[in-house]
C-alpha cells in the first residue's frame, strides 16, 4: 500500500493522532478523551498500534471524532500531538499540508510547523509533570468544543476511587488549563475556531455503549454462559482472560492462569466434561501448542470454544500488531479428521454476538468452535447501539443418563450422541482419546472405527446447512464484488462509501468455515471479484476458491502489521477499477 | 458396603502382558474403592497414554482417557467444576513425569483435591522398552545403547520439595499395603501423590519383582508431618522406603480457594447466569 489520497468525499470527521513513547500516558488520554467526548454527544472511534515494550519506543493512538458513527481507522491525520522526538518521524508518511501539529516545540526535533503549547511547563506549575496528559485532554476538549462540565465530572469519578482529593483537584485544574490553552490558540488565530468545532452533538451518541473488541468477546462469553476459562497470557488475546477474571466473582467464573497452553486446553476439556461451559483465549504461537488438545476435542466429541486472536507470525513475529494470518492454522490444526466451525467477528458488536453463538454451537454439536479475532479488533472501540442480552435460561445440550447410557451411541441420525456428564444420572460417562466403541471403551475393531469416523463427520452436513450467510452490502446488481472476512468489515464498508460507485458491493464473511452454500451464487454474479485481506497469501481467497471452484482475480493484501486504512483502501480499490494495482 | 466386583469392567479384557504389575494395581484399586464404599457414579478416573493409562478402561467408573502426559489438567478442572466427584489422575512414569512433567509441578502448586497415581516401572512399556525419567543410571535399552546417562527423577523428593500435601510410595507386590495407602490418598483432602513401584515383566529385566522385594522396606516410626525428615527419607538410595513420606491436611485445596464455591456448592451444570447482572454490566459501558 502506498500513499494516502485526500478524501474522495468531504470529511465529516476529525482524525486525531497522539504519538509518543510507551509509558507516556497515551492510553490514559485515549481512554479519558473518548469517553468524555462520547458523553458530550460525539461519535468516537479509537484504535492503537504499539511496540512490544513496556517503556519507550513509538506508539500511537488514532481517535476519530464525528457527528455520525465512525468505525474504521484512516491514514489521514488532521491533528497530531507528538509527545516525544520520534513521534513526528513515526507517522510522517501520513502527514500532509493540512495536518496541524500541536506540541512542546522545544521537546521536538522537526522542521515542520508546530503550534506551541507548553504541556510540561504548565503541568509543573500545577504541581507534577504527570498532569501534562490531562492538559492534552483539556486542550482537545477545548478545541473540539467538548463538554467541560462532563469532563470534570468524569475525571472526578475516574480518579476518586483510588486517589487523594488533592490529586483529583489538580487533575481538574489541569483539564481547565488545557481548555484555556485551546481558547488562547483560537484567540491568537493560530487555529481557526471552526476547524475542530464544526461537529454536531447528539443525545443518541451520548447513550451509546463504548467498548473494545476484547471486552465484547468477554461480554459475549458471559452472556453465552461461560463459567470457566483457562489460558496462558499472550498478546493480543490476554484482554479476554483479564476481563473474565475481573468479573469472575460476579458471574461465578473460574479463571485459571494455566502453566502452559497445553494445560489450558486440556483443562477446558475437563471442564466441559464436568458440565461447565469453558473457553480458552490465545494467539497463534499459543494455539500452535494446543493442536493436540484440539484433536482430543475432536475425538472426545467435546464442545470447546477457542478465542484465537491473531497477530503477525511466524514464531514471535510482531507480538503487538495485527494480521489475519492464522486462518489456515485454525483450519488445519490438529491431526485426523473432525468437524469444526471458524467464526470471524466482523466488528465489535459481532464479537459479542458470535461469542455467544460459539458456545451454543459448541454445546449443540459437541465440536470445537473458533472465534478468530485479531489485535486490531481487541484494541479498538467505538460508539455502538445497545447490545441485547438473551432472556431465559441458557440452553444446555446435556441429558440425565440412565444406567445403560452409551456416550458414543451410534444410532443417531445427526451424528450427535446425547451428552451426559458425571454426577447427573445413573450412567457412566466414558470419553476416550483412543478410537472407542459406543460405551467409550478402547477398540481396534475396524468396522466400529469406520462407523465412528462417519458419525463424527456426519455433523459436517448440519454445520454447512446452518453456516451463517455472508453479508452483502452496496449495490445489489453489482459488477464488482469485494470479498472480505473478519475484522475488515467496517473498513471496507467505509472505503466503498468513500468511492460511492453504483456497481460495486461487498460480500463479507463472519463465518469462514464451513462457508455458507449460498456463497457461490454471490460470486458467480460478479464480473470481477476483489478479495481484501490483512495477510500475504490471501488465505481466505484460497479457501473460497477451493470450496467454490471460482477463481478470485485480484487481491488487495496488507501485511505490515497494521490494519487497512479506509481512505487508503478506497484509493487502492479505485486504482484497480481503473486497471492498475492489486495482486493477481 | 460396596463389593470389589462393583468396579469390575466386564466388557473388555485388559491388554497387558501376562504377569504385568498393572493387574495388581487394578485389583488394588477395585479393593480400595469397595472398602471406601465409593459409588461408581461418583468416581472419575482421568488418564493419559501408556500401558498404565489404560487402567480406567478396565474399571466400572467414569473415565476421561485423554492425551499423553495430560491427565492432571483435566482432572484439576473436573474437580473444580464438580467438587462432589472423587477424581483420580492415573498413568505411568513416562506419562506423568516425562511428557507431563510441567503439569506435575503446577498441579502440586494448585493442590486440587485429587489423587495422583503413578505406575512406576522405570521403563517405557507402550513404545517397547526405552528409558523412562525414572530409569536408573546405566540402564541399557535398544535406544540407550550405552546405558542411561541422565540422572533419574526422584518424584518423592521432588513432590516434598514443592510441599505436596500427601506424598507416598508403594510396591504393588504388597497389595494390602498398596490398598491401605491408596485409600488414605483418596481420603486426603488435597493433592495426593502415590508413586507405585511396578515391575515391567517384558522390558525391564533389572527392576523385577524380586528386585523390588529386595530393595524396598516399609517406613516404621516415621513422623509424616515432619517435612525435613520426609525429605531425608525420600533421598535414601540403597533401600527404598515405602509408605507415606509426608502429609499436610492443613493446606487449603484448589477448590476451597476458588471463590465460585464459597456461596454456591452446586456443580456447574446446575448453575444459571444472572441475566440482569449482564444487563447492568453492559449498561456500565455507557460511561
Amino acid at each position: 500500500m502506498k500513499r494516502v489520497i485526500k478524501s474522495i468525499t468531504p470529511e465529516q470527521d476529525i482524525s486525531i493522532v497522539l504519538c509518543g513513547e510507551a509509558g507516556q500516558g497515551i492510553q490514559t488520554v485515549e481512554q479519558l478523551l473518548t469517553r468524555i467526548l462520547k458523553l458530550s454527544g460525539y461519535y468516537v472511534f479509537a484504535t492503537k498500534e504499539y511496540m512490544s515494550r513496556v517503556r519507550g519506543g513509538s506508539n500511537s493512538t488514532q481517535i476519530r471524532v464525528s457527528s455520525n458513527p465512525v468505525q474504521a481507522p484512516i491514514a489521514r491525520i488532521d491533528l497530531l500531538i507528538p509527545l516525544d522526538k520520534e513521534a513526528i518521524k513515526h507517522v510522517s508518511s501520513r502527514l500532509d499540508k493540512h495536518t496541524i501539529i500541536i506540541g512542546d516545540r522545544e521537546r521536538l526535533d522537526t522542521d515542520k510547523k508546530v503550534i506551541q503549547v507548553s504541556f510540561l511547563k504548565i503541568a509543573q506549575e500545577i504541581g507534577k509533570s504527570i498532569y501534562a496528559n490531562i492538559i492534552a485532554v483539556g486542550l482537545l476538549l477545548g478545541l473540539l468544543d467538548g463538554d467541560i462540565k462532563v469532563g470534570k465530572h468524569f475525571l472526578k469519578e475516574y480518579f476518586t476511587q483510588k486517589n487523594k482529593e488533592e490529586f483529583v483537584a489538580d487533575n481538574i485544574k489541569a483539564l481547565e488549563m488545557g481548555c484555556q490553552e485551546a481558547q488562547r490558540l483560537i484567540k491568537e488565530g493560530q487555529i481557526k475556531h471552526k476547524q475542530f468545532s464544526r461537529l454536531e452533538k447528539s443525545n443518541k451518541a451520548k447513550n451509546n455503549l463504548l467498548l473494545s473488541g476484547a471486552e465484547a468477546v468477554g461480554l459475549g462469553a458471559i452472556a453465552g454462559g461461560c463459567n470457566f476459562i483457562s489460558s496462558y497470557p499472550m498478546s493480543p488475546s490476554t484482554g479476554v482472560l483479564v476481563f473474565l477474571a475481573q468479573y469472575a466473582h460476579d458471574f461465578n467464573i473460574i479463571a485459571e492462569q494455566a502453566e502452559d497452553e497445553i494445560s489450558a486446553i486440556n483443562m477446558a476439556l475437563g471442564a466441559w466434561y464436568a458440565g461447565a461451559r469453558a473457553m480458552i483465549t490465545t494467539s497463534g504461537g499459543g494455539f500452535a501448542l494446543m493442536t493436540e488438545g484440539l484433536s482430543l476435542a475432536g475425538m472426545l466429541e467435546s464442545p470447546l470454544v477457542i478465542h484465537l486472536s491473531q497477530r503477525p507470525g511466524p514464531a514471535t513475529g510482531l507480538p503487538t500488531r495485527t494480521e489475519q494470518g492464522d486462518l489456515q492454522l485454525a483450519l488445519y490444526a490438529g491431526h485426523g479428521e473432525f468437524p469444526r466451525i471458524i467464526l470471524a467477528p466482523a466488528n465489535i458488536e459481532d464479537a459479542y454476538k458470535l461469542t455467544q453463538k460459539a458456545f451454543y454451537w459448541a454445546d449443540q454439536y459437541q465440536i470445537p468452535v473458533f472465534i478468530l479475532t485479531d489485535q486490531y479488533t481487541m484494541d479498538t472501540y467505538y460508539n455502538m447501539k445497545k447490545l441485547s442480552v438473551p432472556r431465559g435460561e441458557i440452553v444446555r445440550f446435556i441429558i440425565q443418563t440412565d444406567s445403560d447410557y452409551q456416550r458414543y451411541n451410534l444410532k443417531v441420525r445427526d451424528g450427535v450422541s446425547p451428552r451426559g456428564i458425571p454426577g447427573f444420572g445413573e450412567g457412566l460417562i466414558r470419553v476416550d482419546s483412543d478410537e472407542h466403541d459406543e460405551m467409550g471403551l478402547i477398540t481396534e475393531d475396524m468396522e466400529i472405527r469406520k462407523r465412528m469416523v462417519e458419525k463424527r463427520n456426519t455433523k459436517w452436513h448440519w454445520l454447512k446447512k446452518e453456516a451463517l450467510i455472508p453479508t452483502l452490502i452496496g449495490a445489489t446488481d453489482y459488477r464488482v464484488l469485494c470479498v472480505g472476512w473478519g475484522s475488515t468489515y467496517n473498513i471496507i464498508k467505509e472505503a466503498l462509501n468513500r468511492l460511492d460507485k453504483p456497481d460495486i458491493a461487498l460480500l463479507h464473511f463472519q463465518q469462514v468455515y464451513p462457508i455458507s452454500e449460498t456463497s457461490t451464487n454471490y460470486l458467480n454474479r460478479a464480473e470481477q471479484v476483489i478479495s481484501i485481506e490483512n495477510n500475504f497469501g490471501g488465505q481466505f481467497s484460497q479457501l473460497l476458491e477451493m470450496q467454490t471452484g471460482i477463481s478470485i482475480g485480484t487481491r488487495i493484501l496488507k501485511y505490515n502489521g497494521l490494519p487497512f486504512y479506509a481512505d487508503e483502501l478506497a484509493q487502492e480499490i479505485n486504482n484497480i477499477l481503473k486497471g492498475k494495482g492489486g495482486q493477481k | 458396603m460396596k463389593k470389589t466386583m462393583d468396579f469390575e469392567q466386564q466388557a473388555i479384557k485388559p491388554a497387558w502382558c501376562p504377569g504385568c504389575g498393572n493387574f495388581l494395581i487394578l485389583k488394588a484399586l477395585q479393593q480400595a474403592f469397595a472398602e471406601l464404599s465409593l459409588v461408581p457414579q461418583q468416581v472419575v478416573m482421568v488418564s493419559g497414554i501408556g500401558q498404565a493409562a489404560k487402567t480406567p478402561q478396565y474399571l466400572n467408573i467414569h473415565m476421561f482417557n485423554g492425551l499423553h502426559g495430560r491427565a492432571l489438567p483435566p482432572a484439576t478442572a473436573i474437580k473444580a467444576c464438580n467438587p462432589e466427584l472423587t477424581v483420580i489422575a492415573e498413568g505411568g512414569d513416562g506419562d506423568m513425569y516425562g511428557e507431563g512433567g510441567n503439569h506435575f509441578l503446577h498441579t502440586i502448586r494448585r493442590n486440587p483435591d485429587i489423587t495422583h497415581l503413578v505406575h512406576n516401572n522405570m521403563v517405557y512399556g507402550l513404545t517397547k522398552g526405552q528409558a523412562s525419567p525414572t530409569s536408573e543410571l546405566g540402564f541399557k535399552t535398544p535406544l540407550q545403547v550405552d546405558g542411561v546417562i541422565s540422572d533419574p527423577i526422584n518424584p518423592i523428593a521432588l513432590a516434598i520439595s514443592l510441599e505436596a500435601s500427601f506424598v507416598a510410595r508403594v510396591f504393588c507386590g504388597n497389595i494390602e499395603h498398596t490398598v491401605e495407602i491408596i485409600k488414605k490418598a483418596i481420603k486426603h483432602p488435597g493433592y495426593a501423590l502415590v508413586d507405585i513401584f511396578q515391575p515391567c515383566v517384558t522390558f525391564n529385566k533389572v527392576n523385577t519383582f524380586k528386585w523390588f522385594q529386595e530393595h524396598t522396606y516399609i517406613l516404621q516410626d516415621h513422623d509424616v508431618y515432619d517435612r525435613n525428615t520426609a525429605f531425608i527419607r525420600a533421598t535414601e538410595r540403597e533401600k527404598l522406603p515405602l509408605g507415606i513420606f509426608y502429609q499436610n491436611e492443613q493446606k487449603k485445596t484448589f477448590e476451597q480457594k476458588l471463590t465460585v464455591h464459597k456461596e454456591q456448592k452446586t456443580a456447574f451444570l446446575f448453575r444459571s447466569i444472572n441475566r440482569n447482572r449482564v444487563e447492568e454490566l453492559l449498561k456500565g459501558k455507557q460511561y
